[in-house]
């Protein structure tokens, strides 16, 4: 009877290993392929690396004007000590990240009318995978960008915090956040379905998501009405984790811990929309 | 045995009947041809039974799986290439590989054996690491049959495989389509507008017309079935299809179609 029930307990045991060995072995595969369609476009920007150029432009017009004048001007008080240049760096690092983000579901579109879309949706990947791959090969791109922020804040003379704990926790916010807003992006994309519109409503979003934040004055400054709106802005975290992590002397308001919290919550959600939407923009 | 079958499936857009009880039978390892129209519903059919798109009502299976309960079997089974140019330009055709080898499980100490594998069944050894943007639309059409043929599908679906293509490269796809078959045992799904194609490629041709089946045969049968002395495979659409001049197609399909067309070219 023992023996009976020794087997049985064997065998359940043996049938929960081999459950558990399964379920690991399908969470790898699943993050394999995540990683897989990141790989890719790491790849496609050795290729061709151009784009990296042009997309400099835009934040060293931000740091190298914008904030030079307003420097200048004066009329922006940092809290705390800070100059308005190193209170500006971090904001514009999430600023360039959201531009080249927000853009990013025009990809989706441009994948469906050339069958590319339909040939992933077609292997059997899972939806997720497909969707948080397209978000880590945004982070990709703005992992490019930040070697740039970084330059360009060296060259107008803020001292950036070298801590390589400090560096690692900025790519990995930078990352969270074009992954965010890539996402938000694709869904967009998969609502609208076709490029026009899509670069209308891309157009009317990224100004009041980059104004109803932090990114270039503090909260504090801001109408009480627009207070609010930026404290449900995910950019606003995304800045303020920058700020406490980029420069020496930063400081967040929030917590880099409860930041990077918001972000990679809002990131799962979006994930989860859109991978409930992609598979209808080829229906 | 059959690998595909269709039964009284239906896909309607709003008012639009797309594709109205349309039911087949494919059968293994043989090459079948789907004809038809612009408008006419290939496309959906397809999209239906690659789990794209979900039927109205009716139903779909392949290899015993059903389309939309089992989807996650069927699309292991299957392969497709679409109509359009659907290589990464900005990738090598090497690279365009590795990531289908992932994405479709293949274990990680047989990818780069499969991958050499399949470039050089199609022929693409010696370009397989230039970017695809450099290469012809016959290599690239080629490129996109390796990438689907990576995981041995059971059934390949190829919409349009030779649009846009020099006689040359038509021929090539040819060759490699019918290789495929007989080395590998693939049944062949494919839609085209070239009766030539159809007539030299396929074992069973399917007409749809206005989304319904118009007629279904071997191309010798359906030739004979018509009244005509040397009727051809064109004899055959016409009869069935009528002499519509502007039967269908959007603007946005012709618009994809030419650029396609301009791409390959």
């Amino acid at each position: 009877m023992q023996e009976v029930q020794g087997a049985l307990q064997g065998g359940w045991a043996r049938m929960g290993f081999q459950r558990l060995t399964s379920v690991a072995s399908s969470v790898y595969s699943f993050f394999d392929k995540t990683i897989s369609i990141g790989e890719m476009e790491a790849r496609k920007l050795r290729h061709d690396p151009t784009e990296l150029i042009t997309r400099a432009v835009q934040p060293a017009l931000w740091l190298l004007v914008f904030g030079e004048v307003m420097a200048n001007v004066g009329a922006i008080k940092p809290p705390g000590n800070l100059s308005y240049m190193a209170f500006l760096a971090p904001g514009i690092l999430a600023q360039s990240v959201l531009f080249i983000a927000i853009f990013y579901g025009i990809a989706v579109i441009w994948e469906r009318d050339l069958g590319i879309l339909h040939k992933f949706l077609v292997s059997p990947t899972p939806r997720q995978a497909l969707v948080l791959g397209k978000a880590l090969s945004a982070g990709v791109r703005a992992l490019s960008q930040l070697v740039i922020v970084y330059a360009l804040t060296l060259l107008v003379g803020v001292s950036i915090n070298w801590n390589p704990l400090n560096l690692l926790l900025v790519m990995v916010a930078v990352t969270l956040g074009s992954a965010l807003f890539s996402t938000f992006s694709l869904i967009i994309a998969s609502l609208v379905k076709t490029r026009e519109r899509f670069m209308g409503i891309g157009q009317i979003l990224t100004m009041p998501l980059f104004f109803a934040s932090s990114a270039i004055y503090p909260i504090s400054i801001m109408p009480s009405w627009l207070q609010v709106i930026s404290r449900i802005n995910p950019l606003t975290y995304e800045v303020d984790a920058l700020r406490g992590l980029m420069i020496v002397g930063g400081t967040s308001s929030y917590g880099v811990g409860f930041d990077m919290l918001v972000l990679f919550a809002g990131m799962i959600v979006l994930v989860m929309i859109g991978s409930w939407l992609y598979p209808k923009v080829v229906m | 045995m059959s690998i595909l079958t269709s039964d009284h499936l239906c896909r309607r857009f709003g008012d639009l009947k797309a594709v109205n009880d349309f039911s087949i039978c494919v059968e293994k390892g043989e090459v079948f041809g789907l004809l038809g129209p612009n408008g006419a519903g290939k496309t959906t059919v397809i999209k239906m039974v690659t789990t794209l798109l979900p039927p109205t009502s009716g139903r779909a299976s392949v290899g015993g799986f059903d389309v939309v309960h089992d989807a996650g079997d069927v699309r292991r089974l299957i392969g497709y290439v679409p109509q359009m140019l659907s290589a990464d330009g900005t990738l090598t055709g090497r690279e365009n590989l590795m990531i289908f080898a992932k994405l479709y499980d293949i274990p990680k100490a047989e990818r780069a054996v499969r991958v050499d594998e399949s470039l050089k069944f199609m022929d693409l050894d010696d370009a397989c690491d230039k970017l695809v943007r450099n290469y012809s639309g016959g290599m690239i059409r080629r490129l996109e049959i390796a990438q689907s043929m990576l995981h041995r599908p059971r059934l390949l679906f190829l919409d349009e495989p030779t649009i846009g293509l020099d006689p040359v490269g038509r021929r090539a796809v040819w060759d490699h389509i019918q290789r495929l078959r007989d080395e590998y045992g693939t049944t062949i799904f494919l839609t085209t507008h070239y009766m030539e194609e159809a007539d030299n490629l396929c074992s069973t041709v399917a007409i749809m017309h206005l989304g319904k089946l118009a007629v279904i045969g071997a191309p010798s049968d359906l030739k004979s079935s018509l009244s005509m002395e040397d009727a051809t495979l064109d004899d055959v659409f016409t009869h069935y299809t009528g002499h519509v001049l502007d039967s269908g197609g959007s603007f946005r399909d012709a618009r994809s179609t030419r650029r396609t067309a301009r791409r390959l070219g």
